[in-house]
């Protein structure tokens, strides 16, 4: 298991994402898995990098955690920001035309259909994301 | 990412290489939105598009929109991994994807 802690702004994406994609490569994910786990994780982490800590003039931080192996790999995102779910909205209506698509939702949406499992918890003033995806 | 545009009389291609996402993303929005106007046919070319997440998705929702108005929008040469978001997102319904 590994760990790092990051600012919690939108610059900080591609530290996140060399992070993470260095875990993955560290255990031989395949290619194609390795872009569908960085495009769930892009999602989760900028929407907390935008909003966790909002309400509040100090950067906040981010805790990623990373449990990898050949045939797995569950990644958590910890912030100590506002409690929210990114589970809890409802998924946006797919099957209506360009004009009448709304914007939002769709990155959740994405990591909901390619991710093998997803939790939200809020523990002790956390919010904490896990996601799971089988690498093989 | 780079991007390649090509213009001829009413028709615009425009070719992306590497990947659009949450950083790039607003570069590809700002040059869509200088290059569009009396266009009439908007190819993009994805042959060199490794990736894209939901920020190059609403760039291309928010093109699609325009483009309804005025012509037509087509995306060509679309990867697995990407044609696989459009799926899930829908997208491959509302899009011209060839």
């Amino acid at each position: 298991m590994i760990e790092t802690i990051l600012p919690s702004k939108a610059e900080a994406l591609e530290d996140a994402m060399t992070f993470l994609e260095g875990a993955l490569a560290s255990v031989s994910c395949p290619m194609k898995t390795m872009l569908r786990i960085s495009m769930c994780f892009e999602e989760i982490f900028v929407n907390v990098a935008r909003y966790a800590y909002a309400d509040r003039k100090e950067e906040g931080t981010i805790k990623i955690r990373i449990d990898a192996n050949p045939s797995e790999a569950e990644i958590t995102i910890i912030d100590s920001g506002l409690p929210f779910n990114p589970l809890a909205n409802e998924d946006p209506n797919i099957t209506l035309s360009a004009e009448e698509r709304g914007i939002g939702g769709l990155g959740i949406l994405m990591v909901k259909k390619t991710m093998d499992e997803t939790s939200y918890e809020y523990l002790n003033g956390q919010n904490v994301f896990r996601m799971k995806k089988r690498l093989v | 990412m780079n991007i390649m545009k090509k213009q001829e009389n009413d028709t615009l291609v425009v070719a992306l290489e590497g990947r659009l996402d949450t950083t790039t993303a607003p570069e590809l929005d700002r040059e869509l939105k200088a290059s569009t106007n009396g266009v009439k046919t908007l190819t993009f070319d994805f042959a060199k598009l490794e990736y894209i997440s939901s920020a190059g998705l609403r760039v291309l929702l928010s093109t699609q929109k325009i483009m309804n108005k005025q012509g037509e929008m087509i995306i060509k040469n679309v990867n697995d991994t990407i044609l696989e978001v459009f799926d899930i997102t829908g997208f491959s319904s509302i899009m011209n994807i060839q």
